[in-house]
């Protein structure tokens, strides 16, 4: 992986910055010993690693604020940092760059159950959040399956989906303000505990911006009153196809499930040996549909579901009557990382977003790709939004298998482009996708999104090898348009 | 689709300050731009792609809103933003684009559940103001490729780029709804109970508070369901009285008055402004305004969204308005050319915000070719 170039001038001044952040957070707010940064190296996607420059923990916004004016006065580079569970190496430290991690901003400030919000610091837990309002009924919608470690600021920062927001949407659509400092040191705010924000819809940019944009210090989101039942639907197919064809007759049906999961056979043999859910053993392809809401709108739909997967040719279909039984449904589906960890010693986890029709085409694919590369794969879809990740099996002590298993998914997210999808559907571009952006987007595409980013970051201090595969000055980006002998904007600072 | 980008992307090179125009029903919306040429968009026209099972749809930017409309309703989806029609509040007899559409960034009473127009647009291409034709987003629900340009654009009036085709996630309509309406609450009491309603898992879609004491909450979906929660609903809010209920079809008569704002369009002589303020503080601003000046009002979006009518002389009262409340913002939607000139009809930003949205407006537009002027004077 080609990351920018370290300033070895940055690096020679080591002890000098952590002092002077040091007068910025004392105490523990600095961490500079190789031993204790060592937590920080590396975050979700674990193939890659590298030592920070020094690590900062500020605790209030005004130090956050100092720190980027300190970094930006001294132009040096800054990776903003929640619990370091992105899955696409968002948060990996530069050699030369101050990780600044946002794990002291662990406070609930405000639960408004008048406005149905909450507004919390960034590094409390996505599901702190929901513990939080539980007692009243109340919930955060959007659920990664890492909630229980990572925080509402990551989420943030990479616009977090999980298997509920086809119906309730992704961090972006829950999120109703932030307070952010700009790598100036600017404290602005976008939103609030009232609907849309004013004048450009900055927030709805900023949010899956991946730490590319500024360093949010506050956030708040949009609770909700739990639905009065939920129940699920455990259905086999004899086929890929028959289950694709299921999941488009439903949405065709007017029905928005809570949620609508799809394993293939090797996920649903690895996740059977590993948690007995009972799963179907002789099916090519399982799905699970949640449905939420007033117990007989949840029955009415039941059915409606139940006839339209048997015409479908469902093989078995089950429908949960317990909460024990609508856990049990989930909880392979929910182990099926840790199941996949458990016959492979490592495997890489891809993300792409496919038109939902296509899928039985890219599975086929997909086992082509397989073959050729010699790896395995295992497939859980959230097949209600298109959301693909399979998980391909390697040995990273095989000499060559990382290689092979990066060049699969790669060609797995080409394939996902290729019939209208997407690179990336929650798990951000990072490092790992970023040099497949032109795939998606033409270099105009890029380009623009990059100037984008020089209106945020003229000097590229913010999180830089992240998501565009080549850095620009912003100088080059822009051609200026000049007219007549005089500079529009003549306000505007110049990059 | 009858027009060529390539000829667009030409003309936007050429520099020349320009006003996009789709069918110029919202032209009375915003800031006069200076611009000495026009954009025509409406041959970007036509549904290029709609596939009910994806939820997904297609068109150009300059397709009339009533055409997407009648082809959803033929397959039982919507636009669940709830799009309103300003015609008649604009004083317009044309109505609006897609294009428009989203570039005002207008969404209806359903905005409280199902989320605002900037939700559900997928994608778009189009023209920057330094010419060059780009695309961000997809056509997929779940993309987080790069950053979310599309939902930048929504909002923006055009500064940014001249969009020609849009993305946009359609759902499915509800089989039927139904209106639970409380009678003879004054303001204060009338956005506690559209918050208890909020509060619970009735699912209202729509939660208004009309002059003459009526607060209307929607329900919508299957019929067993909405009658089951129409039932919890009267129960949870027995407090506040008597209950009655709109069927159907008088339920979508008065939601659709509500979303176009047809009980302020009459009189075209007052000014007309939007307040999205914090909802339990609705009743409190209100009551501060009414203590200056005569004002006729009513409440959408369970109190968070104020409509409000005052006198278009002077400032159109932006001061009394913007002095009301610490929090949120106040646009002004209707007023004379002359006073939409003078006055900040969107609410003023604090200088490292608006000089950063003027960075963002060069980012896309450095020489200020489209809409100049539309949202803020010096952008």
């Amino acid at each position: 992986m080609k990351m920018p170039v370290p300033d070895q001038r940055i690096i020679a001044n080591r002890q000098r910055i952590a002092a002077d952040l040091r007068k910025i957070a004392p105490g523990e707010g600095v961490i500079e010993s190789p031993r204790e940064m060592s937590v920080f190296e590396s975050d979700g996607l674990t193939a890659y690693r590298q030592m920070p420059l020094v690590v900062v923990l500020p605790e209030t916004t005004e130090q956050v604020s100092q720190v980027l004016a300190y970094a930006f006065e001294n132009k040096i580079n800054v990776v903003p940092r929640g619990a370091g569970t992105s899955l696409s190496g968002g948060a990996l430290p530069l050699a030369d760059g101050i990780i600044l991690g946002l794990s002291k901003f662990n406070r609930v400030l405000d639960i408004d159950y008048d406005n149905r919000c909450c507004v919390v610091q960034p590094g409390v837990t996505n599901q702190a959040i929901t513990q939080a309002v539980q007692h009243r009924g109340f919930y955060y919608a959007p659920d990664p399956s890492s909630q229980i470690a990572c925080t509402i600021g990551g989420n943030v920062a990479e616009n977090s989906g999980g298997v509920h927001c086809l119906k309730y949407g992704l961090t972006a659509n829950n999120v109703l303000g932030i307070e952010m400092v700009l790598v100036t040191g600017e404290i602005i705010r976008l939103g609030g505990k009232h609907l849309d924000s004013d004048g450009l819809d900055l927030l709805g940019v900023i949010t899956g911006s991946e730490g590319l944009l500024g360093v949010v210090t506050e956030v708040t989101v949009r609770i909700l009153q739990k639905p009065e039942t939920a129940r699920a639907l455990l259905i086999g197919f004899p086929t890929n196809e028959s289950a694709g064809n299921c999941v488009a007759d439903i949405i065709s049906a007017g029905i928005i499930p809570g949620g609508m999961e799809m394993m293939d056979r090797p996920a649903i043999h690895a996740v059977e040996e590993f948690v007995h859910a009972d799963y179907p053993l002789d099916v090519e392809a399982l799905l699970i549909v949640e449905l939420d809401g007033p117990s007989v709108e949840v029955d009415h739909l039941i059915q409606q579901v139940s006839a339209i997967a048997m015409k479908n040719t469902s093989s078995t279909l089950r429908i949960s009557n317990t909460e024990a039984e609508r856990l049990l449904f989930w909880s392979g589906r929910k182990a099926a990382f840790p199941a996949v960890g458990r016959i492979s010693p490592d495997y890489l986890c891809m993300d792409g977003t496919i038109p939902r029709k296509r899928l039985p085409e890219v599975l086929s694919g997909m086992a082509e790709l397989a073959k050729r590369y010699g790896l395995r794969v295992a497939n859980v879809f959230h097949a209600g939004d298109g959301n693909l990740h399979p998980l391909i099996l390697y040995d990273a002590n095989n000499s060559d298998e990382l290689l092979r298993a990066e060049n699969f998914g790669a060609d797995i997210l080409r394939l996902c482009v290729k019939v209208g999808g997407v690179l990336t559907g929650e798990h951000g571009v990072g490092i790992e996708k970023r040099d497949l952006m032109p795939e998606m987007f033409s270099a105009i595409d890029l380009k623009q999104q990059q100037n984008l980013k020089c209106a945020f970051d003229d000097n590229g201090l913010l999180n830089p090898g992240k998501v565009f595969p080549n850095l620009h000055r912003c100088a080059e980006l822009g051609r200026m348009h000049v007219r007549a002998g005089k500079l529009p904007f003549a306000d505007i600072p110049r990059f | 689709m009858g027009a060529s980008e390539t000829a667009l992307a030409a003309t936007i090179a050429g520099g020349l300050p320009s006003e996009i125009v789709g069918s110029g029903s919202k032209k009375a919306l915003g800031r006069s731009t200076q611009s000495n040429s026009i954009l025509d968009m409406s041959g970007f026209k036509g549904i290029s792609l709609y596939e009910p099972d994806e939820l997904v749809l297609e068109a150009g930017a300059g397709t009339p809103m009533s055409e997407i409309e009648k082809l959803l309703a033929k397959n039982n989806q919507q636009l669940a933003f709830e799009p309103p029609d300003y015609s008649k509040l604009l004083g317009s007899k044309k109505s609006g684009t897609l294009g428009g559409l989203i570039a005002c960034g207008l969404s209806g009473p359903r905005r409280i559940k199902a989320g605002a127009a900037r939700d559900h647009i997928l994608g778009f291409s189009g023209v920057s103001g330094r010419g060059e034709i780009f695309k961000a987003g997809g056509r997929v629900v779940k993309n987080v490729t790069g950053f979310d340009l599309a939902k930048l654009m929504a909002g923006s009036y055009g500064t940014l780029v001249a969009l020609t085709q849009i993305t946009m996630k359609v759902l499915p309509a509800a089989a039927t709804e139904e209106t639970v309406v409380l009678s003879g609450l004054d303001d204060g009491r009338a956005i506690k109970a559209m918050s208890l309603a909020m509060q619970s898992s009735c699912e209202v879609s729509g939660a208004a508070h009309l002059p003459g004491a009526q607060t209307l909450l929607r329900l919508e979906g299957i019929r067993p369901s909405v009658i089951s929660r129409r039932d919890k609903l009267r129960g949870l809010l027995k407090e506040f009285g008597a209950a009655e209920v709109l069927d159907e079809k008088q339920s979508r008569t008065q939601w659709i008055a509500v979303r176009d704002v047809h009980l302020l369009s009459g009189d075209q002589t007052h000014a007309v402004w939007k307040l999205s303020v914090t909802p339990s503080m609705g009743a409190e601003i209100v009551c501060r305004i009414s203590k200056q000046l005569d004002a006729k009002y009513f409440f959408d979006w369970a109190g968070g969204l104020i409509w409000l009518s005052a006198p278009a002389a002077d400032d159109a009262s932006a001061s009394i308005i913007r002095g009301s409340f610490d929090r949120g913002h106040a646009t002004l939607i209707r007023a004379p050319e002359s006073v939409r000139a003078s006055v900040d009809v969107f609410q003023p930003q604090t200088p490292a915000l608006a000089a950063l949205s003027a960075r963002v407006k060069a980012s896309f537009d450095s020489g200020g070719v489209l809409n100049f002027g539309r949202m803020y004077r010096d952008q």
